[in-house]
């Protein structure tokens, strides 16, 4: 469905894509994973043929994006990152205009997004700037696939959204793949990025790996623990300090911890009570696709 | 086609949902109207005139009621002392002076010559010369009449004239609303040209609109055109609008056809859009667009010849005007509205204005990019 091969784009002196490589098959759901910055955003206006790349190639159902634009903006549901409709214009108006200006009626079309559209349908008069934030994206979702496109490109879609929003634009998605539409999404959330089929881990405009979340999350192969205590400041500073503690990372209440060599050192408890710390609790944990990705980050940076 | 038009319904929802910017396109052509007009009009009846005659003869009386004759000047104060007659003039309580030497009646009838001095307030320099101007006039009748006189009461010489009567064409009665009225509308129509369309392109920006707009098969020419009509359609509704004011509240005489003064003012707004498009893209946010767009509107408008004749600008500030399409329009919507020009007379222009358009049109299509 996408091929991306060796794309490099630059902003002056800044390179926003270094070498992109990747392949996404039809009716996946692939996940674009990165921090802010990383090149999600310009990956994705070069696949909707909006940039164009410095080097390298990128089809999209078998067509340049270059050459072929016109073709394929016929055939690409694109919902930006900022929300991106009138908000001076009602749901309704929102929906009918977006058809109109791809050749097609929201009748036409209405089976593949009635699911999504039921949601807003009591507001449908009211203007798209008063919609809350899950609304909101809903009608923008709408809107991407009102021409029935055979690709969607979401540039995080669930950004500022409730949680419970969250979830059900999560199952909105599953159901359009289950359509046939190929999806490329792209989140900062750890958690949504094991519900899409593959995800690329992308830092810095290089992309770190590309795989299924379990598969990434099983490559990790050391084991995990989580450290907690009451000064978690101290503490994540105490096991900084601890040569045979190999990456410490925050997150949430407690510390994750992987340990040089991966060996488990058994007076790590003895050695922190020294120091003083209270409450101690030390315990191995299944590691998480955040896990992996601060892990590779922390590798593509030493290797620099 | 069906796009084309979906879009500019879309472009009139936004406009009129706007109830700011609604009323507006139609309050400012009754604001620009009520006020401006009268306002800008540099008032040439009612001079006040101090008069210093220190002959008090028959002759300066004929001159004085002469004067006062006049419906131009009106006779503020009388007095022998020429101090107060300046101390008047400098503290603004009058705006012209007339000394009258002592025996000017006996020189001008024995001597046949005698000197007068105007001093004429010039603070303002268009109105203190049509004040000299019909000051002059009225003395120049009362030349002829003198020597008339002298011929009748047989001095010798023999005396030959030539008598000089003036008529003020297209305008008979000088009334400078007549002249300043078209002009307004001139500012009200690049205004709305101008900033409404460009600033609608620009706030898609800002809103991140365009964006979504982008990706959607969407071409150029019915972006440019979506943009373009509404605009068009506004402008020339706020033109009649602005007419039809002139003539409820001043009584505008409209000498031409109106469909050819409506021809003209599309062609002008296609050029003036095309304009406030292509600057469009090249703005990002609606302060560079304002910034850049307020300096181009006082250029544009204050070279087109609104108060100065164009004609007696600098060769290189005549030369700009042919590039600047406020002046085409300026000067054609004077000669249709007052002289009653016709389609033949106003073909230079309406060539001149269809090149800029073409020029500022193929600038917008070519600047503006579907891409980021």
């Amino acid at each position: 469905m996408i091929t991306s091969d060796n794309i490099s784009k630059k902003f002056g002196s800044i390179t926003a894509l270094d070498g992109v490589t990747l392949n996404i098959g039809k009716s996946e759901l692939f996940g674009l994973i990165g921090p802010d910055g990383a090149g999600k955003t310009t990956f994705f206006r070069i696949v909707t043929t909006l940039l164009l790349p410095d080097t390298g190639t990128m089809t999209v159902m078998g067509h340049d994006t270059i050459n072929d634009y016109l073709l394929l903006r016929r055939n690409i549901g694109y919902m930006p990152g900022r929300f991106s409709l009138y908000q001076d214009l009602s749901v309704e108006e929102n929906l009918n205009f977006y058809a109109t200006v791809f050749g097609t009626t929201v009748k036409q079309n209405y089976h593949l997004i009635k699911n999504i559209y039921s949601h807003i349908e009591p507001f449908r008069k009211r203007p798209a700037g008063k919609l809350s934030g899950g609304m909101k994206q809903k009608l923008a979702l709408c809107c991407a696939l009102i021409h029935a496109p055979d690709l969607i490109v979401l540039d995080e879609p669930t950004t500022g959204v409730d949680a419970v929003s969250r979830a059900e634009f999560w199952e909105m998605l599953k159901a359009l793949q289950k359509e046939g539409i190929t999806i490329l999404v792209s989140t900062p959330y750890m958690d949504e990025a094991i519900l899409c089929d593959r995800v690329a881990l992308i830092q810095k405009g290089r992309i770190l790996d590309i795989d299924k979340p379990a598969t990434i999350i099983a490559g990790f192969g050391k084991k995990m623990y989580a450290v907690s205590g009451k000064d978690k400041y101290k503490l994540i500073q105490d096991l900084r300090c601890d040569p045979s503690v190999e990456s410490v990372n925050p997150f949430g209440d407690s510390v994750h911890i992987t340990f040089t060599g991966d060996r488990f050192d058994s007076t790590i408890a003895g050695k922190l009570e020294k120091a003083g710390h209270q409450d101690l609790r030390i315990k191995e944990i299944e590691p998480g696709i955040e896990d992996v990705f601060l892990e590779l980050m922390t590798v593509s940076e030493n290797d620099k | 086609m069906r796009t084309i038009l979906y879009l500019i319904r879309k472009e009139f929802i936004q406009i009129f949902r706007n109830t700011f910017l609604a009323r507006a396109i139609f309050g400012i052509p009754i604001v620009q109207m009520v006020i401006l007009v009268p306002a800008v009009t540099f008032e040439i009846r009612n001079i006040e005139l101090c008069v210093v005659d220190k002959d008090m003869s028959t002759e300066s009386r004929q001159l004085i009621s002469r004067i006062q004759g006049s419906e131009f000047f009106l006779l503020k104060h009388t007095t022998f002392n020429e101090k107060e007659a300046d101390d008047m003039l400098h503290s603004d309580k009058c705006d012209m002076v007339l000394h009258i030497p002592e025996n000017f009646g006996r020189n001008v009838t024995r001597e046949g010559n005698d000197k007068i001095m105007v001093a004429v307030n010039a603070i303002n320099a268009t109105s203190a010369q049509l004040a000299w101007a019909y000051m002059r006039g009225i003395l120049q009748d009362y030349n002829a009449e003198l020597m008339v006189q002298n011929l009748q009461t047989g001095t010798p010489a023999r005396m030959s004239f030539i008598e000089t009567t003036n008529r003020f064409w297209y305008n008979p009665s000088l009334n400078y609303k007549y002249y300043m009225l078209p002009g307004i509308l001139v500012i009200l129509v690049t205004a709305i040209g101008l900033l409404l369309a460009g600033l609608n392109v620009v706030r898609e920006k800002e809103m991140g609109t365009i964006e979504q707009l982008n990706v959607t098969p969407i071409r150029k020419y019915q972006f440019i055109t979506a943009k373009l009509i509404p605009f068009l359609i506004i402008g020339l509704i706020d033109l009649a609008f602005g007419l039809l004011i002139g003539k409820i509240l001043f009584n505008i005489p409209f000498n031409g056809s109106i469909a050819l003064l409506f021809l003209f003012a599309a062609l002008y707004l296609v050029a003036v859009l095309g304009l406030a498009l292509f600057l469009s893209t090249l703005s990002s946010t609606q302060q560079q667009y304002l910034f850049v767009v307020f300096f181009i509107l006082m250029i544009f408008i204050l070279m087109s010849g609104i108060f100065t004749p164009a004609e007696s600008m600098p060769l290189w500030a005549q030369q700009f005007n042919i590039i600047n399409p406020a002046a085409y329009f300026m000067r054609v919507i004077r000669m249709v509205m007052l002289k009653g020009s016709g389609f033949s007379d106003v073909l230079p222009d309406i060539r001149g204005i269809i090149l800029i358009g073409i020029g500022t049109i193929s600038l917008a299509i070519w600047r503006y990019r579907k891409t980021v």
